[in-house]
């Protein structure tokens, strides 16, 4: 494919950089910056999250209640989950979508660059919020206890919760909005503001894969603006849906969450799979394996993965008739996801390898990413469901499928793109080394919970009988390892910022092989103005 | 950028997990569902073991395919990439084949899946119907057929002991041999009474009411936990079942009944309770219903349970303190006390509130006072 | 080719960097955190900090608005972009249709499963025992728990053929004048578009006095209030959602008539015109839904 760029033109005189100060930060309309800040506001969360994360392995490392309460430590489980899904993985992903796809498909910038401001800077103060909610046993007394439901907020435990839930609630509501206003944003660009040529089945499958977890977000956010705002109206004006004496039903609630919550973990996947989509062919330099039937099995993922919630529940007592629809869907999502990973392998097969640190993360998530699934597909089988249901098993499957499935699919992109967004390349000896120091620490981690998890162990606990010590104490130590990793990456990211060999615009040598964006048409990094003038894909 | 290949990755993830496994195979706790010990369950592990061994199949062909592929197609090993892999024959149809193969893995594991599931919401009908109450943080088990309650408190011990958050202070006591029906129900917030060797969980929601059943063949002492957060006791519920032989189980309702019938008479007498006997009686009621939330002390846990020590109610008029300890606070956790205990141990535990940790209320509440008052 | 300025009508408009959004969560944040300490019976502070926050909004409305009609107005916009805005509108009245539809899922979830459960048919019929001698209804005049202070059940359901049926008739014939002016502006006729809008909003404001009636009438004469079982959390949660959509919409409509009189639309240029109007007829469609689930079957 050839590409007509104007991309010298960007040196013009009248192309003007970016504003000086604080301004151009919290004014922008670029889609750079506003993809920086939001990427910078992911990491910072990666670390808030992760030191709950911390405190919740040092407080499971041995028998007995040691650090705090009950209710403080399932306070922490709640921001723990809220954090990494809403304000760690989701802004990262939509940070690289900024950053990218108006690179990829030769647009001056998003489809409505004010909006997009503000969906960055509702998180903050979303995040804002969340903390108020952990604060506020300590800063109104008498108010009611911490947040202690898990991130599934059921009732009748959050009607039992006090001011904290009302803070926590109106975070979901501040999140909602944001990812909303976000997603119109992208399906807007997508649709509307291709380059010349550039057909939606030429886009880059990272374009694709945001397409849908927008759509995704568009249909479901809602549904959990609905179900937290009825938990307000019952928690504060007198209404009855989660309450039988009244008529209603605690189990609406999960409903409306899992409604959500499902296709959700779509949301935080998908991403990933279109950053391994643009990794593998590159590192293997021949053409993404089925690129068509990627895109379809996204979107046949993205469909049923609406209709299949209720896995979450089995143990609510459903109709048979209902159980086994459930069951059954949930089975066959095994399909198109094994599809996507399959094309991935066949991809590698009869490739050329080489393993810079995004490649070697993208072996790793096909392997324990599939892993995940298969374990997911143990869990979708309703009679062992009933015997592994909120055990640590359910923990388990769930980090295997969120840390690899979506976070290592984010330090992939990261170390993909890092040349092209800083201009210099990250040093790629210890990006290696962070490579092993997480996926072993995350192995040592999270493997030894399937044990401890089929042996019965509950999660949202804050203490356990001696049987399940040695589990957990290798769980803790491998957690701490997987933390402490993490300043490696910080690390290696402000090493790479501040310096480093330079970087040419197509860092990658096989980055142009297959279904390309325009990205790499353009310097490293890009100018403040990405195409002030369309380039046309022939 | 290209660099020195190292296939240690896919050995390594490999040999991670086998290590544990073997290290874990020696120690003598569980590492996977425990034992069966009801017909049910029997069938369920069986379905776990199926949907295990698959699973594995699955890694070890998804790991060979990485493992070949990472070995034979190696950059510095001078591979030449493939450019057309993606047009030839099976490029064109590698999306029908991959779907299909899955296809029949998924419908078989469902098959089998769905015929156990019917197992699970067979209705037959039962020998013994027993319903499981969740309260924070408690069980409550009736006998639905006879006249029997039992309450199951965790047993406070130290975190040293091997059956520590493991016991109760009165287990369920259920035959073996026998079906036996569980009707799962909540006074407060959702729980989850799982005892794994012998029933697949159902939660227990305030309202409604979910079925299991077990069909116990073995005898022995099974012990489970909640299994659905249910707030700050959450980890502090253990359910216990003592599965025993059908004489055995006869003679346990005899004796039990017995045992009620006195309580019972005790409790409905008219007699006057001296304030010693009463602060006996309401210190063991207090440790084993409310010292969960109000603490040893009566101290709370300010801002989620307020202290009783000092309160304005157990120092003010006894109405009240009668009040809210019979009827609870509705959207609290302070449930209802009045269902579930009788006059007597009410009255007891009402005259111990407010003659301990420095309340000095003094009275005494009699239980003809908690009769007037329900 | 290098000449491409911004307000070339080839060229994609990119705003300036832009005060608004900044205050826009500023309002956000105000406002939800008054509303927090407001029910939470926090005293005055609560509703300090949320008129804080309405103010802002109102302030924050006025000035991106005016930006954006400014911007329009100067000829700033190509096609391009008047089709960024309709695709935007439209996924946003999707992710609202999203929100509506959880409400109606509710209400059927309720009525038809939970219901039926407690009254002791079902899956979950085992329930029964817990509430003895319940027998399920719709609308349900009678709970579950008979003995409950918590909740009161209605005396008396509401009619569909009464004021709500005045309402249906008053939001279709809104309807029909909208698209009236809409034939104004396409034949710029701008006599007929700014009647139209008029004759729109002021329906509008009729539906929404009807509507606060038929509340007054509900807490006064039926006991059909927010404390009513599940009958009356439904129709609240859904009625009360529509009619605050209406109230949106009858002051986007007057903003709309407003820019109408002067001249602002063209037959070419008039995207927020047409915004508008998706909204009120899909509010519209929304209403005709309730008539059916909520105050008719
Ligand atoms: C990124 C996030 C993510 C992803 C992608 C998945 C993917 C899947 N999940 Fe997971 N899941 C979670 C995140 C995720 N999950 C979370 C966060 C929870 C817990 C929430 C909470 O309670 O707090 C959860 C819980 C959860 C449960 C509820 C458990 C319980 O609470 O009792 C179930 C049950 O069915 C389930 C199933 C599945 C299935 C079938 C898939 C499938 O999509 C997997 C499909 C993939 C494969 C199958 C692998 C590749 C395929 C092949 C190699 C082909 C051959 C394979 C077969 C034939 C089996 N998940
Ligand atoms: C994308 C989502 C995501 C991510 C990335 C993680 C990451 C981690 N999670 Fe997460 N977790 C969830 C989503 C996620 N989790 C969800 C949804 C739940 C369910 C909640 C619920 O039940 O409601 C959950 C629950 C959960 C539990 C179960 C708690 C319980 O049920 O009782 C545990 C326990 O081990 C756990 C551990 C970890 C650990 C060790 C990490 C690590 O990967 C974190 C590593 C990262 C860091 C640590 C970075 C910070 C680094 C520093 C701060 C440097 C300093 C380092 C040291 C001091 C060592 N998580
Ligand atoms: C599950 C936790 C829990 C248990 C168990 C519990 N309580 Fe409470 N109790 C509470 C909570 C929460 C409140 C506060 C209710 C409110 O907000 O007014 C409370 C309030 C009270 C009060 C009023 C205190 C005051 O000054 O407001 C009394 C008296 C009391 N409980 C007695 C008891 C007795 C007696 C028992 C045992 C038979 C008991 N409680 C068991 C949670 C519990
Ligand atoms: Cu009861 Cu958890
Ligand atoms: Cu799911």
């Amino acid at each position: 494919m050839s590409v007509a760029t104007a991309h010298d033109d960007h040196h013009d005189s009248h192309d003007h950089g970016p504003p000086k100060g604080w301004q151009r930060w919290v004014y922008s309309t670029n889609h750079k910056d506003i993809g920086t800040m939001y990427l910078f506001f992911a990491l910072f969360m990666l670390f808030f999250g992760g030191a709950m994360a911390m405190y919740i392995r040092a407080e499971l490392f041995m028998p007995g209640v040691q650090l705090a309460n009950p209710d403080f430590y399932n306070n922490m489980v709640t921001d723990h989950a809220l954090v990494m899904v809403f304000g760690m993985v989701m802004p990262a992903a939509a940070g690289m979508a900024n950053w990218m796809i108006p690179l990829m498909i030769g647009a001056p910038d998003m489809a409505l660059p004010r909006l997009n401001n503000l969906s960055f800077w509702l998180l903050p103060a979303a995040a804002l919020m969340l903390i108020l909610s952990i604060l506020a046993p300590y800063l109104f007394p008498g108010s009611g206890g911490p947040v202690n439901t898990g991130w599934t907020l059921l009732p009748p435990l959050s009607i039992q919760n006090g001011i904290g839930m009302d803070f926590t609630i109106f975070a979901i509501h501040m999140l909602g909005i944001s990812s909303i206003l976000a997603s119109i944003n992208i399906v807007t660009t997508i649709l509307n503001m291709r380059a010349p040529g550039m057909t939606m089945m030429k886009m880059p499958l990272f374009v694709w894969a945001w397409f849908f977890t927008a759509l995704l977000l568009i249909a479901v956010m809602p549904v959990l603006a609905g179900a937290v705002t009825m938990l307000l109206f019952d928690r504060h004006f007198g209404t009855s849906f989660f309450d039988a004496a009244g008529g209603g039903d605690p189990i609406l609630f999960q409903h409306l969450f899992w409604f959500f919550g499902h296709p959700e973990v779509y949301v935080l996947l998908l991403p990933s799979i279109g950053v391994l989509g643009l990794v593998i062919p590159t590192f293997a330099r021949k053409p993404l394996f089925g690129y068509k039937a990627l895109v379809y099995g996204m979107g046949v993922l993205a469909v049923l993965g609406m209709v299949v919630w209720a896995h979450h529940q089995y143990t609510i007592g459903m109709s048979l008739f209902a159980t086994n629809y459930f069951m059954i869907g949930t089975i066959l999502i095994s399909i198109p996801v094994g599809l996507m990973l399959m094309n991935f392998i066949f991809t590698m097969w009869r490739g050329s390898m080489t393993f810079e640190t995004p490649m070697l993360f993208g072996i790793a998530i096909i392997l324990m990413f599939s892993f995940a699934g298969v374990t997911g597909v143990m869990l979708a089988v309703v009679p062992a469901d009933m015997q592994y249901h909120d055990t640590m098993f359910v923990v388990a499957h769930f980090h295997y499928a969120l840390i690899p499935g979506a976070v290592f699919g984010l330090y992939a992109g990261v170390f993909y793109w890092l040349p092209k967004w800083t201009g210099h390349m990250y040093d790629e000896r210890l990006g290696k080394i962070f490579f092993w120091w997480t996926t072993i620490s995350f192995n040592i981690t999270f493997f030894p919970q399937h044990f401890s998890g089929l042996a019965g162990m509950p999660r949202r606990i804050v203490d356990y009988s001696i049987q399940y010590t040695e589990f957990n104490m290798i769980s803790s130590i491998g957690g701490f390892l997987f933390g402490l990793s993490h300043l490696l990456f910080l690390y290696i990211i402000i090493q790479t910022i501040r310096g480093g060999k330079k970087a040419p615009d197509k860092p990658w040598e096989g980055s142009q092989i297959g279904t390309p964006g325009l990205e790499w048409t353009l310097p490293s990094p890009p100018p403040f103005h990405s195409f002030t003038q369309a380039p046309v894909v022939k | 950028m290209v660099s020195k290949n190292k296939t240690g990755l896919p050995a390594a993830l490999l040999l991670l997990p086998l290590g544990l496994l073997t290290s874990i195979a020696r120690a003598d706790y569980g590492y996977n569902l425990p034992e069966p010990a009801a017909t049910l369950t029997q069938e369920i592990f069986d379905l776990h073991m199926l949907t295990t061994v698959v699973g594995t199949v699955i890694m070890v062909i998804v790991t060979a395919m990485i493992v070949y592929a990472l070995y034979a197609y190696r950059h510095d090993k001078g591979a030449v990439p493939d450019q057309n892999f993606h047009t030839s024959w099976f490029g064109r149809w590698a999306w029908v084949l991959v779907p299909v193969i899955v296809l029949g893995i998924d419908l078989s594991i469902a098959s089998s899946a769905s015929s156990t599931l019917s197992s699970v919401e067979d209705r037959s009908k039962a020998d013994v119907t027993v319903k499981v109450i969740g309260s924070q943080w408690k069980w409550t088990y009736e006998y639905m057929d006879d006249d029997i309650k039992v309450v199951s408190n965790l047993k406070k011990l130290e975190p040293t002991d091997p059956l520590y958050l493991r016991d109760v202070d009165d287990p369920l006591v259920l035959p073996t041999g026998q079906r036996v029906r569980f009707l799962l129900t909540s006074t407060d917030v959702l729980h989850n009474w799982g005892v794994a060797e012998i029933v697949p969980k159902k939660i227990n929601i305030p309202g409604y009411i979910n079925e299991t059943w077990a069909h116990i063949t073995k005898e022995g002492t099974y012990r489970g936990q909640c299994y659905e957060n249910c707030g700050a006791g959450h980890a502090f519920m253990p359910a216990v079942v003592r599965a025993v032989s059908p004489a055995e189980y006869q003679q346990w309702k005899t004796e039990r009944k017995a045992q009620q019938a006195q309580a019972a008479a005790e409790a409905s007498s008219d007699k006057a309770w001296a304030k010693e006997e009463l602060m006996a009686k309401g210190q063991e009621i207090y440790t084993k219903n409310c010292m969960a939330c109000h603490q040893a002390q009566g101290q709370g846990i300010p801002g989620v349970f307020p202290a009783l020590a000092g309160s304005k109610i157990a120092n003010g008029a006894a109405a009240d303190h009668i009040n809210i300890v019979v009827k609870g606070k509705t959207g609290t956790a302070m449930a209802a006390w009045g269902p579930q205990l009788n006059d007597l141990d009410i009255a007891a535990v009402v005259t111990f509130e407010r003659n301990s940790w420095g309340n000095t209320a003094g009275d005494v509440v009699q239980p003809k006072d908690i009769k007037a008052a329900r | 080719m290098s000449h491409a300025t911004h307000s070339d009508q080839d060229a994609y408009f990119i705003p300036e960097p832009s005060p608004w959004p900044i205050v826009a969560v500023a309002s956000v944040f105000l406002t939800f955190l008054g509303l927090v300490f407001l029910i939470n019976d926090m005293g005055l502070a609560g509703s300090l900090i949320m008129v804080t926050g309405f103010a802002i909004l109102a302030y924050l409305f006025q000035g991106w608005f005016g930006a954006v009609i400014d911007e329009s107005l100067t000829g700033k916009y190509n096609g391009k972009v008047d089709r960024s805005f309709r695709q935007g509108m439209f996924w946003f009245i999707t992710s609202e249709a999203a929100f509506f539809i959880t409400f109606f899922g509710c209400l059927y979830y309720l009525r038809n499963i939970t219901l039926p459960w407690l009254g002791g048919e079902g899956q979950l019929a085992s329930s029964n025992i817990l509430w003895e001698g319940f027998q399920y209804s719709w609308p349900l005049l009678n709970l579950p728990d008979a003995d409950t202070t918590k909740y009161v059940a209605a005396k008396e359901a509401m009619g569909a053929w009464g004021l709500p049926f005045l309402n249906t008739i008053i939001l279709l014939t809104s309807g029909v004048t909208l698209t009236w002016a809409h034939w104004g502006l396409k034949k710029n006729n701008n006599k007929q578009l700014v009647r139209g809008l008029i004759m729109t909003i002021a329906l509008g404001v009729l539906f929404f006095c009807v509507q606060s009636y038929e509340y007054w009438h509900a807490y006064q004469d039926l006991g059909l209030t927010l404390n009513a079982g599940v009958y009356g959390s439904t129709f609240y949660m859904l009625t009360g959602f529509h009619g605050l959509h209406v109230t949106i919409g009858t002051i986007m409509l007057i903003v709309i008539a407003v820019r109408s009189a002067r001249h602002h639309f063209t037959e070419h240029n008039h995207f927020a015109f047409e915004a508008v109007a998706w909204y009120w007829h899909f509010v519209d469609v929304v209403w005709i839904a309730l008539f059916i689930f909520v105050y008719w079957l």
